[in-house]
């Protein structure tokens, strides 16, 4: 750039303070949102994949029960149609492992929940394992661990009481399967001996597809499977979304409001600096003209107005790439140890990609404008001056005149019809300011209400819980029942148990008492009533691709049990893998509960007094090495994130829309202060000034804010279905309809708001602004 | 508004050791004092930086003086904030200017009207005033049309016509011939002294000796701020 022209940029760049300000934030809240947007899409989708593929992960893993079927048609499944590659039949049991020597982890002795353990060695076509730790399990006694199944660490020993010879494994290996297809690995040898007498081991059977990204491709296949394998002999199956969903939830639910927020801000930014620039340029006119009238080309007019918008621009553009990658630090830390290639931070080339397209938006937003000013002829540019065509906006300004109205008002109203081009754009920038509101506002109430919803999870005005022990639950029982202030009650627990067809064991949480009135927010359904039904979590309905209706077998070793799935309720714990039901449809599997879950819902008489009833009910409770406490809900820290960067942004949309507005309202009134002078010198009042500069931008606004608020609602309907998916659940009806009268008449006056608040200020100076000056400005 | 004295008797305007600066320097106006009675049409000449405008700007409420006091029909001028100001100006002064400052995407009658509609009048009595005024200045036919589309001296009558919406006791007017052609500065002249002859007071700010001598009752005379001569009206 030559010395005279980047004086010329310098002076622009000074000059029009505003304006550089507006375009510098703007772009900062694009970048930042398009840096978290894209690392988030990166980062929840890339290493999972990429790791996937490299290891050649099952799409799907298939149980056949081999009572059922031979090993020949075990294989022959492998012919079924978009089947690209499969492996196996692998021999495969489910034991209970009990812990003998782990090293100060596991307490010796109490026997754990079921493991699936595969008989198989790594490589293969499918599901190629990575031995992360140690060795491979050569001989008899030798186990590898999966790296999921957290509790086993290299060196522990274990039996597995029940099996034949009851022989020591010990851990020689941890290793990682792609699709998580078994929870421990020993030699195919090896299988006979942790095989109970009197039973079989199955068969596992993994399969790749030729398309297997969404749950429908997946139940195709899964059916063309089963059209192979004869009768039921296929017992179960787990699709490899399930653990996708696992290792991308946190930065997938995350990524779509971000990618909604990120569009936003980017249509915002170009709308934004193209107001800005062409603002400039109209601004600037007399000034275009006497730079050209010195000798400057149409080329150097064009690359000094470009510049003026870069200039912020580039700083913009800087600074959001600070901030995005600062706030995708703590968002995307949960995905950084997923399969060993996340990543903590932001690609590097996402960083470059997003400061490229932002710069040439930038300059593309700029470019028209700067053209216009290239190209203006250098006499019209110096007669024209800054005054704008006085043809346009006439037929309005009468119209509007005849309105009942106070004449200050009407001017103002009728002030965009002078500007056409500049006030749609800033329509345009306050209806996504609304739009964003809307959006971000409808996401904090609809992801308040799912928290309300988890949080209907554990009911009741008191808790008893804590157990430092084994609880007697008769005696805690029979002393909750003591008390003159219990209403109605319950008690929960947790027990791990099969199901038939799933790897490895499901949380399953039972109710004794009287739990009618401790129904979980549902999304489709309804809560079970007694012995052999069950409400399960959307993540285990998906997993297991069964439906509401469908009848699943719950097994405890030998022992198996059928019940009805009645309802989908709301939780994203162990990615919804949950199952809830009445104690007494697992009684005959004997399960094994956890003597430390207990939990004790007590629902207190209508007019007890809450701590009071603690009190008396701790002098019976304590001793039994329980205790009451006030049941009070938290907020998780996921939705507390959300919100955070949900309002940041909506709060910096906002910002910018408002700025937008400040540098319309700034540029329409500097055009205008001969006028303002004249209508100052005929009577106009301060209080009459304000009022028609702040109308000039009112009525646009709202206008954009009626348009903006159905287009928000719109993005919330569709962002908070999918945000619900990644975090592997629906959401609940009641939750997605937030947008009731009392929040959608203030949305629909945002855009007024949003216009007020950016025309204030503008509207001071102008009332402010001496009238001589005014009238000597021309 | 604060009004002090004044009465039909007293004189309109009250100016009493006027002083202002603008920047270090010599005073744009120096310890001014002058007296306007009502019905009379003074024209206040000089050089250009004399001080013409900027004693205009001190009636009109445009401007505060650093030192003394501007008295306009009773009314304190120098002690008015703005909005006080802007109240003065709707009910005392109509104002012409040199380059008639319509505003050009208005309609001549919606010129006319705007001081009536700031000022709060009721939407059928401003129209009919506007429309007496108008058929009065002889432009009634315009009154649909655009200032753009009118010659300087239709442009001018309708700056007098909306100085005279609001019937201010006194009528400013800065070089109001002085973007004119002969013909036109002729009959705007003549449209000056008849609205005097009626008991309109019109206080002329110009350069212009000759419009001085056509239409001014008396010649105020100021060179540097300060005034030099205050007397009867010069006669070509």
């Amino acid at each position: 750039m030559t010395g005279g022209l980047g004086t010329i940029v310098r002076a622009g760049v000074g000059r029009r303070r505003v304006q550089t300000l507006v375009m510098g934030l703007t772009t900062t809240l694009a970048v930042t949102a398009a840096v978290l947007a894209a690392g988030l899409i990166v980062a929840s989708e890339g290493p999972f994949d990429h790791a996937f593929n490299r290891m050649r992960g099952a799409h799907l893993s298939a149980r056949f029960d081999s009572s059922q079927i031979t090993p020949a048609q075990v294989s022959a499944t492998a012919r079924a149609r978009q089947v690209t590659t499969a492996a196996g039949p692998y021999p495969l049991v489910s034991v209970k492992p009990t812990p003998v020597d782990t090293d100060g982890g596991l307490p010796p002795g109490i026997q754990l929940a079921d493991l699936t353990v595969v008989g198989r060695q790594p490589g293969g076509p499918v599901d190629d394992l990575t031995l992360t730790k140690g060795r491979w399990a050569t001989k008899p006694g030798e186990i590898v661990m999966s790296a999921h199944n957290e509790p086993f660490v290299l060196g522990n020993t274990m039996r597995f009481p029940g099996v034949p010879g009851d022989r020591l494994f010990k851990v020689v290996g941890i290793a990682r399967s792609a699709g998580e297809t078994a929870d421990a690995w020993v030699p195919r040898t090896t299988i006979p001996s942790l095989t109970a007498p009197g039973s079989r081991a199955d068969y596992q059977m993994l399969y790749r597809f030729e398309t297997a990204s969404t749950h429908a491709q997946m139940d195709a296949d899964r059916t063309a499977i089963a059209a192979l394998a004869p009768g039921r002999s296929l017992v179960g199956v787990q699709p490899w979304l399930k653990v996708r969903l696992a290792a991308t939830r946190v930065s997938a639910t995350f990524a779509p409001f971000i990618v909604a927020f990120g569009i936003l801000g980017l249509i915002m930014s170009i709308l934004v600096i193209g107001i800005v620039v062409g603002g400039a340029v109209a601004a600037g006119t007399r000034r275009i003209g006497i730079l050209k009238s010195l000798g400057f080309t149409p080329g150097q007019v064009v690359r000094a107005h470009l510049g003026q918008a870069l200039i912020p621009g580039g700083a913009g553009t800087l600074l959001g790439l600070v901030f995005g990658n600062l706030v995708a630090i703590p968002v995307l830390g949960d995905t950084a140890e997923v399969y060993g290639v996340g990543r903590a931070g932001i690609a590097p080339w996402v960083d470059v990609l997003v400061a490229a397209v932002a710069l040439l938006t930038i300059a593309a937003g700029a470019w028209v404008p700067a053209r216009r000013a290239g190209n203006l002829r250098t006499v019209e540019a110096i007669t024209m001056g800054r005054t704008p065509s006085r043809d346009r906006g006439r037929v309005a300004r009468r119209m509007l005149g005849r309105l009942p109205l106070p004449r200050p008002l009407t001017l103002g109203l009728a002030t965009p019809f002078a500007r056409p081009g500049r006030s749609a754009t800033m329509a345009v920038a306050v209806a996504v300011g609304t739009i964003g509101a809307t959006f971000g506002i409808g996401l904090a109430l609809s992801l308040n209400g799912v928290q309300s919803g988890i949080n209907l999870r554990s009911p009741g005005d008191v808790v008893v819980g804590d157990p430092t022990s084994a609880v007697n639950t008769e005696k805690v029982d029979a002393a909750i029942t003591r008390q003159p202030g219990t209403g109605q009650w319950f008690n929960s627990a947790e027990a791990n148990l099969g199901v038939a067809g799933l790897a490895g064991s499901t949380t399953v949480i039972s109710y004794q008492g009287d739990s009618s009135w401790a129904s979980w927010q549902m999304i489709r359904g309804r809560w079970f009533h007694g012995t052999g039904e069950v409400v399960t979590a959307s993540g285990f309905l998906r997993a297991t691709g069964t439906r509401i209706g469908d009848s699943i077998a719950l097994v405890n070793g030998s022992r198996s049990s059928t019940v009805k799935i009645v309802g989908e309720a709301l939780d994203v714990r162990q990615e919804g893998m949950l199952i809830v039901l009445d104690r007494t449809s697992i009684a005959p599997l004997q399960p094994r509960i956890d003597p430390l879950s207990y939990r004790f819902n007590v629902r207190l008489k209508p007019g007890v007094d809450r701590d009071d009833y603690i009190e008396a009910a701790n002098r019976d409770l304590e001793p039994l090495g329980v205790s009451a406490t006030r049941n009070s809900n938290k907020l998780s820290d996921t939705v507390v994130s959300m919100d955070a960067l949900a309002g940041a942004l909506t709060v910096l949309l906002l910002s910018v829309a408002g700025l937008g507005v400040l540098n319309t309202a700034v540029l329409d009134t500097r055009e205008r202060v001969r006028d303002l002078g004249v209508l100052k010198a005929l009577g106009m009042s301060p209080r009459q000034t304000t009022a028609m500069v702040i109308t000039s931008v009112a009525g646009v606004g709202l206008i954009a804010g009626v348009i903006g608020v159905p287009i928000g609602v719109a993005v919330h309907g569709v962002v908070l279905p999918i945000m619900g998916h990644a975090a592997g659940t629906d959401i609940p009806a009641v939750d997605a309809a937030v947008y009731d009268l009392p929040l959608v008449i203030p949305l629909l006056l945002g855009g007024l708001v949003i216009a007020t608040a950016g025309a204030l200020l503008p509207a001071g100076w102008a009332a402010r602004t001496r009238t001589a000056i005014a009238l000597r400005t021309e | 508004m604060e009004k002090t004295t004044g009465s039909e008797a007293g004189p309109l305007i009250s100016i009493s050791h006027l002083t202002k600066r603008y920047e270090a320097g010599d005073p744009a106006l120096s310890d001014l004092t002058l007296e306007i009675r009502r019905g009379e049409a003074p024209a206040v000449l000089g050089p250009s930086g004399s001080g013409k405008s900027t004693l205009l700007n001190m009636i009109a409420g445009l401007d505060r003086p650093d030192e003394g006091t501007v008295t306009v029909d009773g009314v304190r001028v120098d002690r008015l904030g703005e909005a006080g100001s802007a109240k003065y100006r709707r009910a005392t002064i109509g104002m012409v200017f040199q380059f008639f400052n319509l505003l050009d995407d208005l309609t001549v009658q919606d010129n006319v009207l705007l001081p009536a509609q700031l000022a709060g009048m009721p939407r059928a009595k401003a129209r009919e005033r506007a429309l007496e005024l108008l058929a009065d200045l002889g432009i009634e036919q315009y009154r649909g049309t655009f200032p753009g589309r009118l010659s300087g001296g239709e442009r001018q009558r309708v700056a007098l016509a909306r100085a005279l919406m609001n019937r201010p006791p006194l009528i400013l007017a800065d070089e109001p011939t002085g973007a004119l052609d002969r013909a036109s500065a002729g009959s705007v002249v003549r449209l000056i002294r008849e609205l005097n002859e009626r008991g309109q007071t019109i206080l002329l700010v110009t350069h212009d000796t000759g419009l001085a001598a056509s239409c001014a009752t008396r010649t105020i005379e100021l060179v540097d701020g300060r005034l030099v001569r205050d007397g009867a009206a010069v006669t070509q």
